[in-house]
């Protein structure tokens, strides 16, 4: 052991930790972060508001914002496109496993800058034509993460920390054009990545049940959902059914988000749209194709924005535009096998 | 001898690499497939995971996203992201596949950018998602890719995903996990390993109807040898029979 200590020792007098050249758009200090949670809401009250009010009222132009869920699953629909709608502008965007999320808000042009880790794919159906022409024009600025490394800074957040250390991006031009730093471990010599806390302004989140205090319930793959709702400063959930209390407090255990992270409540059925719902329905494969293809016209692009988004007042106009209930009938069927599909 | 095409091959050769019991962490797409034909040849407890926090799910299609409701169909466990990662920086994840526009001759692997202004990239792709995470954690990484001399270069525009870095121990001197990287690099004219010492890539067997010449001749960077060049096993009826009937039916991923 006395060897190892001192082969360490030679190590730390050696080792050359190189840092990330990108900047760092969030404050990770752990103590700024106390000093806003101290000042949070922990009164067991009705959240209970709408997605014009969320918006209008939780988001400032120029905030740093991070969205739940996988990109085309369990994600807050309703309010990311309420943000286009509302036209926010200058925002933060925390890209992590983003995809039509992403492709959304860049189609209003809210964002710019972003912690970048997927963003401009939407994995099997292809690239966003048109966020990858804005991250080409180099009016997003970015810097560079991994799916793992933005969790960890959530997790270090949520953990109430300035940093987490983990084994991943060294050596690559991810951590050279990232923010994180190399860090020698203490007890074993060891190089580490040290990744900063993310503390993100305000999160949407959408979840299956919520009661009006903000208890959630999530059913199915929960990405990084668990520690996003609890390192950013404002959460929103869309929730597809308000539950009772009552049923909260029978199953505690269930509860996936407590009400002290949450900030505001909303009730939106078929609120992943045209994402998919575990156990609820699946994407509309049909309506993202759409979108993939308008994006390749930046004139085709701006129309279809117009009409699916400035020109509906809001989600359920949308959602009737596309097929409404029968076509969410369909998109149940999907989820469920039915018809083999 | 039963006609194929070179995805069908890649997937083949990709499925006889993943042993019964062993766990992968798969994207959408041919890795997916190569994980399913394993675990209907020769490897039915093969523990398939994703990203997002699926794990041994029973898929019934080919999932549209690594997130979405059949990653986790019938599944043992429906977990979450740092979950899976830390699975793998734990040591517990065997296999993983990538993919990339660029590879260079220790695994490297570009899928972020083609330019030389990370600003203001000639070409944007997705980046690495959770690409890089899992070549730095997961045990072993494979690659199936059409080859040619401008995919596989001596100077990638950008290394999303480490390979073996510099060669030789490079990669554990940069600060990640021991005995982890690049092991096969599947191509439709090749199979590639990686030399023990040096990290350099080596060619494994030559897929039949290529020639040495067509393999280097489409590499942009001088190849190694394996003492002993096998032709490499084409697939057999069953395995094509498998792929094309039940993993891929739609021929989503084996028609392009």
């Amino acid at each position: 052991m006395a060897v190892e200590l001192h082969e360490n020792d030679e190590m730390k007098n050696t080792m050359d930790l190189k840092s990330g050249q990108n900047e760092l758009f969030t404050d990770p200090d752990p103590d700024h972060a106390r000093a806003f949670f101290r000042k949070k809401s922990r009164a067991l009250k009705s959240k209970l508001s709408t997605v014009q009010e969320v918006v209008r009222d939780m988001i400032s132009d120029g905030d740093y914002i991070a969205i739940g869920g996988f990109g085309a699953i369990r994600v807050p629909s309703a309010i990311v496109h309420e943000i286009v709608r509302q036209k926010k502008k200058n925002l933060g965007f925390a890209g992590h496993t983003s995809t039509h999320d992403f492709q959304v808000i860049t189609a209003g042009d809210c964002i710019d800058r972003c912690d970048i880790a997927y963003i401009v794919g939407l994995e099997a159906r292809g690239l966003s034509a048109n966020a990858r022409r804005a991250v080409q024009s180099g009016k997003i600025q970015l810097t560079e993460w991994t799916n793992a490394t933005l969790s960890w800074r959530l997790k270090a957040a949520a953990m109430g920390l300035s940093f987490l250390p983990a084994r991943n991006i060294l050596g690559t031009d991810t951590f050279k054009y990232s923010a994180a730093k190399e860090i020698q471990c203490p007890f074993t010599g060891k190089k580490f990545a040290a990744y900063p806390a993310l503390y993100p302004d305000f999160a949407a989140i959408h979840v299956h049940e919520a009661d009006i205090y903000g208890n959630c319930r999530v059913y199915g793959a929960t990405v990084s959902d668990q520690d996003l709702a609890r390192a950013s400063k404002r959460v929103v959930v869309t929730a597809e059914r308000l539950i009772p209390t009552e049923e909260i407090r029978n199953n505690p255990e269930g509860t996936f988000i407590p009400f002290w992270c949450v900030d505001a409540v909303v009730e939106v059925p078929y609120g992943s749209y045209p994402g998919n719902m575990p156990y609820e329905y699946f994407s509309d494969e049909e309506h993202i194709k759409q979108w993939l293809s308008v994006e390749k016209d930046p004139d085709e692009l701006k129309k279809f924005v117009q009409e699916q988004i400035y020109d509906t007042k809001d989600f359920y106009e949308y959602l009737n535009l596309n097929g409404g209930i029968e076509r969410m009938t369909k998109l149940r069927q999907v989820e469920f096998l039915i018809n083999g599909k | 001898m039963p006609d194929y095409n070179a995805m069908e091959l890649m997937i083949c050769v990709a499925a006889r690499n993943l042993e019964d019991g062993a766990t992968v962490v798969v994207g959408t797409g041919a890795p997916c497939a190569a994980a399913m034909l394993s675990q209907k040849t020769h490897s039915p407890n093969l523990c398939i995971m994703f990203e997002a926090g699926g794990v041994a799910p029973q898929l019934p299609t080919m999932p549209i996203s690594v997130g979405d409701s059949r990653t986790f169909h019938k599944a043992l466990m429906a977990s979450s992201m740092p979950d899976i990662m830390e699975t793998c920086q734990r040591g517990m994840v065997d296999y993983t596949f990538l993919g990339g526009a660029q590879i260079d001759m220790y695994g490297n692997i570009n899928s972020t950018m083609i330019g030389d202004d990370h600003s203001k990239p000639k070409v944007r792709f997705p980046g690495s998602g959770g690409a890089n995470d899992l070549a730095s954690l997961c045990w072993r990484t494979m690659m199936m890719t059409v080859q040619d001399a401008k995919r596989f270069t001596e100077t990638p525009d950008f290394i999303t995903s480490p390979g073996y870095l510099k060669g030789g121990d490079s990669r554990y001197e940069a600060g990640l996990p021991l005995d982890t990287g690049p092991y096969r690099i599947i191509t439709n004219m090749a199979v590639m390993g990686f030399d023990d010492d040096t990290k350099w890539m080596t060619v494994l067997s030559v897929n039949p109807g290529y020639s040495r010449t067509d393999v280097q001749d489409n590499c942009g960077f001088e190849l190694n040898w394996a003492k002993k060049i096998e032709e490499t096993e084409p697939p057999t009826e069953e395995e094509l029979c498998i792929l094309r009937e039940e993993v891929d039916p739609h021929k989503y991923i084996i028609g392009r």
